[in-house]
């Protein structure tokens, strides 16, 4: 469970077919794909017909979660090599969706901001989004300094792969970014910053 | 009114100062000894001794030139801290009306604003401004509408757009702001910008806050005064550049607390905006040093009564711990214990 009493950050919902949709796009990643095959155990196989999955392995190759996902038998399936090209298939696909069309975002929080970023550009309501959270608690953050983005961070602090500085990763989320904010550490006494601290495994 | 714009700085030698009368007019935050968050909200109708802050809708004050070639310098290092959504224009042109009317309404000899249909004529004397323009018309300014007018209005502007029930953050001029970031939290809802204030969220104040604001009317502004305080007169105490300010805090020391360390008020007012409904929030930001602070006897002693009692969890996120100690250290020389009387003008 990620940490509740976030105010900015988006409450996960869990996937929830919507059996009545007349397209459904399931955007996953890594452990993402668990909860799209929960559901079908929930829901029954019927809505896969009109599915369509976006898939990236990440860091979960060993599990071979793109096999489970080829066996349901969706309209179509397609793996992607990295999150870039599966954002930009999705946004290519979102450009040309129909209404009626349904989206189904699962995975790590920093992929699913990616995505709903993609989606937000598309004019889509984020509240309408169907999201469930799987796989690491890692954060992606922006550097509020140089504005640089760090994807997968297990730590704070944790230094900014872009300008250096130890940042200190703020329980503030922004949907616009699908970022939270990272903020210098020791700022007021430079070189006192602490150990960095497991915190988002 | 005789205002003198004071050629001073706000950055490197910090050459800010406040001046007798401008000390007197200062918004003091806390209208009695001891301080908690509250939905402090009031009619934002003129009030206070002649001269005071609480005088005109929107403040100009001695300070107004060199804040507004302070936000010039701090745009042209971050672009970013001027954003507005597409679906804001209108809002932006309220807005750009709204400052305009107050500002040559209150400050006739300083502004001008002549208006014959759409064809509007602004003077802004103390910029060397005057410029014709197509109200509506973006492309007969040189910059968006919202931009253009902040670049001449003393305090940060957020502009917050009201649809399903909530409030959205979803355009602004920000460069005097008490460490939040524009460009992380544009297109965020009330709740979400506020969320890392602690406290306030468990006793219900956003809460109330919001289900006030969604139904301001028209013609009917509002104000609130926040504070926290700054080391050295920074207008822009941002996170961005908070690796470069934070040192400052380290800085402070018996002999220099008279000097180094302000209080900042916020004065906190929010306007309906007529075509768009949207709400113009202004955050105005004044600052005074302690040496000025404690010509006024009565603001010396509440406020070494208040800092002193801060609840912890306040004194952390307003950043004081650093300094707080010394501070009220100073300050105890000018409370001799006599009880203060109520609200927040001088006596």
């Amino acid at each position: 469970m990620l940490v509740a009493g976030i105010k900015s950050r988006p409450v996960y919902g869990g996937l929830n077919i919507e059996t009545h949709a007349k397209r459904h796009l399931f955007v996953l990643e890594g452990e993402g794909a668990l909860a799209l095959i929960d559901q079908v155990k929930a829901a029954g196989p019927d809505f896969l017909k009109h599915a369509d999955i976006l898939y990236v392995v990440s860091g979960s190759a060993a599990h071979e979660h793109d096999k489970a996902l080829a066996k349901l038998g969706a309209d179509t399936l397609w793996v992607a090599p990295t999150i870039p090209v599966l954002l930009n298939r999705l946004n290519v696909m979102l450009g040309q969706a129909k209404m009626g069309t349904h989206i189904y975002l699962s995975g790590t929080e920093g992929f699913m901001g990616q995505a709903q970023q993609v989606a937000m550009n598309h004019g889509v309501d984020p509240a309408s989004l169907h999201t469930e959270h799987r796989g690491s608690t890692a954060r992606r953050v922006q550097c509020v300094h140089c504005k640089g983005i760090t994807d997968n961070v297990t730590t704070s602090p944790y230094t900014c792969s872009h300008c250096g500085l130890s940042l200190l990763v703020r329980d503030h989320y922004s949907r616009r970014l699908g970022a939270f904010q990272g903020v210098c550490i020791d700022a007021e006494e430079p070189g006192t910053a602490p150990k960095p601290e497991e915190l988002f495994p | 009114m005789n205002l003198t714009f004071k050629n001073e700085t706000f950055r490197d030698d910090y050459t800010f100062r406040n001046s007798p009368e401008s000390i007197r007019r200062f918004p003091f935050p806390f209208n009695e000894d001891k301080y908690m968050y509250s939905v402090n909200m009031e009619p934002h109708v003129p009030a206070g001794p002649a001269g005071h802050a609480y005088n005109k809708p929107i403040d100009v004050d001695e300070h107004y030139v060199a804040e507004m070639r302070d936000r010039a310098l701090v745009l042209k290092e971050d672009p970013l801290r001027y954003q507005a959504l597409p679906h804001m224009m209108a809002a932006q042109w309220d807005t750009l009306e709204l400052l305009m009317e107050a500002q040559a309404e209150g400050y006739p000899e300083l502004f001008t604003l002549e208006k014959n249909g759409d064809q509007w004529r602004w003077i802004n004397r103390p910029l060397g401004i005057d410029q014709t323009f197509t109200f509506g018309d973006a492309s007969t300014l040189p910059m968006e509408p919202l931009e253009y007018i902040t670049r001449q209005a003393q305090g940060d502007f957020v502009i917050v757009d009201q649809r399903d029930g909530q409030l959205w953050c979803d355009a602004g001029m920000v460069t005097t702001q008490a460490d939040w970031s524009l460009d992380f939290d544009i297109g965020m809802n009330f709740h979400e910008w506020h969320g890392p204030v602690p406290l306030a969220h468990e006793i219900g104040v956003f809460d109330r806050a919001l289900k006030f604001l969604l139904n301001l009317q028209q013609g009917k502004p509002v104000r609130r005064l926040n504070w926290t305080m700054t080391i050295n007169p920074r207008l822009d105490t941002s996170p961005e550049n908070y690796h470069k300010w934070g040192p400052d805090r380290a800085t402070v020391t018996p002999e220099n607390v008279g000097n180094k360390v302000h209080l900042r008020c916020e004065l906190q007012t929010l306007w309906r905006l007529p075509r768009s409904n949207a709400i113009l929030f202004v955050i105005r930001c004044y600052l005074i040093k302690m040496e000025e602070l404690v010509t006024v006897p009565k603001w010396a002693r509440r406020f070494h009564r208040v800092l002193r009692d801060l609840p912890p969890q306040l004194v952390d996120y307003k950043g004081l711990t650093r300094y707080r100690p010394t501070t009220i250290e100073w300050l105890a020389k000018f409370d001799d214990g006599q009880p203060t009387s109520p609200g927040i003008y001088p006596d």
